[in-house]
């Protein structure tokens, strides 16, 4: 009975595999469809990858290259000449820890940013979830920090055998949840962003050095504790980023404290950014070729 | 009669003109509060209708205007109009990569677009990633992709560089292994937008058997948008005429083609006036140009007599080496013809004084083919420069009337159609 006076009398009350509207319903994310394109979302991560490195001579190695490059930096700058601690941790595996988490989220960030704009030309003919793309970007993306955290493992076994002593422990189970969470993180931030820069390409330039700015409030060159020794502790924990990057350390090294109630404010954070980015890129997706 | 499959309702869509700044960002603001107080759209009431050829009055302008139709299963539609009539718009909206403004459309069944064949191509990935990546953007499974394959490999005829980036691909193989990709899709409804202007002949003529294979012995609905006549009467069961954003006809295929046709020569005679005088020259100024057979200007012009091109003009300083002709172009392929009055008149180099002249070429009887060709003017001073070249285009519509024989009276292919002596003996 229920069904029979919902129907009515319109006789249009068949089914529609596909009803195109002006606008979208506040949360029409379309899920299941995303999920029907999986196909598509594993060849775009191979593709990132395999095109990534044709035609240059070092190939994949230069996953390697940047984050030691980067370490030896660290070393000298942080380490040398303004002579931060680092929590008792050994120098290089201190840094290419924070530099290999960071990188995810940072490379996470800048590439789901500029989703629409990077993408304006097959989206303007022919449709399939948006979203593929962005998610591909931070599967892709694992899979270099997966090499970064290759090397990490290599260097700390090493350090392991010269000192010692080697921490393996239930707290690598963490890892796997903090990855998803900068995931998350880069996903929804990026996302957001790339939704406002169809329009206006401001956001495409404040993103260059937003990142690099927001690296310095977080610590990935240097321990917490170091800004809470000089009382700027309460500025860096309103940072989502740092529970994170603090727990991955916590997680590896075993070393410090597990700041859980830090990580619960950043899950919550986390959760928000990626509802509205997600409200946001599915009302954008509609017309962006109309103002790309 | 089939059931429906696509079902268009009051569709319109607008677009804001010129560059997005400052300016768009309060209107952003002002169509965000009149939402908030549940007011309608304050820019949704405003906008010219879309023609290309005059000034725009405001910001904003309708591509499509309340657009209304509906296709039954199997039915291969024809989208026709001149450019900027909307066919763009409305294939883009059905194929889901733009929103409409307004209203609704309701589909049954899977849609895939051609818009424009080998949309996602890595040229650094060889044929076969190529084609699993394109086909999966175009909507296909993987396992869907894995059982067309060796069919896709063998219609775009590239076996032996299947393992090799599409880089190195000649063009022509390049657009053989997209629309074998696209042609294989197994979609309910196919949309397919000048795919055909590409390739070469004979692939032409595959891809357009193929195309009425899905449509005849699979039962798949099919849009189809070409400036190809000839195809779209080949293909399609009716048609849909779109001009300036509103829909002015919808039927049968021969009599939408013929209303289209007319109405592009009945315009373009003010159009092409008012393009002439916008040649601005020292020397120079178009009076007329006029395609006359028999001494008067026609909507089509039959095959068996001879066409004259009469240029009028004022030539208003002297000039050395002024050069009057046309480029003739056959709509679909190529240029058929270049010739300014000099070619054939052999003289040597004079000066042209001030006055009014009026020339005429003759083309001569039983020269074309029938089909739709443009003229294309062009002046120029010789070893100068061009004073107009290739900007304006005069429609030439030729048509066969009794055929080159008067017992088949269909037309041959080929752009040109003289009468060619023959001569046969019998040698015994």
């Amino acid at each position: 009975m229920d069904t029979q006076t919902t129907r009515g009398s319109d006789s249009t009350a068949e089914h529609w595999d596909t009803v195109i509207e002006p606008r979208a319903k506040l949360l029409d994310l379309n899920l299941a469809e995303v999920w029907r394109y999986r196909d598509l979302l594993w060849l775009f991560v191979k593709r990132d990858f395999v095109s990534q490195y044709k035609q240059t001579i070092l190939g994949p190695l230069w996953h390697f290259i940047q984050p030691i490059f980067t370490t030896v930096i660290y070393m000298f700058i942080f380490g040398q000449v303004a002579g931060i601690p680092t929590d008792g941790i050994d120098r290089i595996p201190f840094y290419m820890s924070g530099i290999a988490i960071w990188n995810y989220f940072s490379s996470c960030l800048t590439a789901t940013s500029s989703t629409f704009v990077a993408n304006a030309n097959i989206f303007g003919k022919v449709y399939f979830p948006r979203l593929v793309i962005p998610l591909s970007s931070v599967m892709s993306n694992i899979v270099k920090f997966g090499i970064q955290f290759f090397l990490l493992l290599v260097v700390l076994s090493w350090f392991g055998v010269k000192n010692g002593h080697f921490h393996f422990g239930l707290s690598w189970l963490l890892i796997p949840l903090l990855v998803l969470m900068m995931a998350g993180l880069g996903l929804g931030m990026g996302i957001i962003i790339s939704s406002l820069t169809t329009k206006y390409r401001d956001f495409n330039v404040l993103i260059g050095f937003a990142v690099q700015l927001l690296m310095y409030a977080t610590p990935v060159a240097y321990p917490l504790s170091y800004l809470k020794d000089k009382g700027l502790g309460g500025w860096v924990a309103w940072n989502p980023l740092s529970p994170i990057v603090e727990a991955f350390r916590y997680s590896i090294f075993g070393v410090g404290q597990l700041d859980v109630q830090g990580l619960l404010f950043s899950g919550t954070f986390i959760i928000i950014v990626v509802m509205i980015g997600l409200v946001m890129f599915s009302k954008v997706e509609r017309s962006f070729m109309d103002t790309v | 009669m089939n059931q429906t499959v696509i079902k268009v309702e009051n569709i319109s869509k607008q677009y804001r003109l010129g560059a997005v700044g400052t300016g768009s960002l309060a209107h952003d603001l002002n169509r965000t509060w009149h939402r908030i107080r549940g007011k309608e759209d304050p820019y949704l009431q405003i906008g010219d209708v879309n023609d290309r050829s005059q000034k725009a009055s405001s910001d904003y302008v309708w591509a499509l205007r309340d657009i209304n139709f509906e296709v039954a299963q199997g039915e291969v539609t024809g989208i026709i109009g001149r450019n900027g009539a909307g066919k763009s718009t409305l294939l883009k909206i059905l194929s889901r990569t733009t929103a409409p403004t307004t209203g609704q459309i309701k589909i049954k069944g899977r849609v895939a677009s051609l818009l424009e064949v080998g949309t996602g191509f890595h040229p650094e990935l060889s044929g076969r990633d190529n084609i699993f990546l394109n086909g999966a953007i175009l909507g296909m499974t993987k396992k869907e992709i894995k059982s067309k394959f060796d069919e896709i490999v063998d219609f775009a005829g590239v076996e032996r560089y299947i393992d090799t980036p599409v880089k190195r691909y000649s063009s022509g193989m390049y657009v053989r292994l997209a629309f074998g990709v696209a042609a294989h899709l197994e979609p309910e409804i196919l949309i397919v937008d000048e795919v055909l202007a590409v390739g070469d002949a004979e692939f032409q003529k595959k891809a357009l058997g193929k195309m009425k294979d899905v449509s005849g012995k699979e039962g798949r609905t099919v849009l189809f948008v070409s400036h190809n006549m000839g195809a779209i009467s080949n293909l399609c069961n009716n048609v849909i005429l779109l001009q300036n954003g509103t829909k002015t006809f919808q039927g049968d295929t021969f009599e939408g083609i013929r209303r289209y046709q007319d109405r592009d020569n009945q315009l373009s005679k003010e159009t092409i006036l008012e393009q002439l005088k916008k040649i601005e020259d020292e020397h120079f100024e178009f009076i007329d140009v006029e395609i006359l057979q028999e001494g008067e200007a026609k909507q089509e012009y039959g095959s068996g007599k001879e066409i004259v091109v009469r240029f009028q003009y004022k030539v208003k300083k002297a000039v050395l080496g002024l050069r009057v002709g046309i480029d003739l172009i056959e709509q679909q392929s190529e240029i058929v013809l270049f010739r300014t009055f000099h070619d054939d008149e052999y003289q040597e180099m004079n000066y042209t004084q001030p006055g009014t002249y009026t020339s005429e070429m003759t083309l001569d009887s039983d020269f074309l083919n029938a089909g739709n060709y443009l003229i294309s003017l062009s002046v120029g001073i010789h070893n100068v420069r061009w004073i107009s070249y290739d900007s304006i285009r005069v429609p030439l519509a030729i048509t066969t009337l009794f055929g080159l024989n008067k017992f088949y009276s269909d037309t041959r292919p080929g752009l040109i159609m003289p009468r060619i002596k023959w001569e046969t003996k019998n040698s015994l």
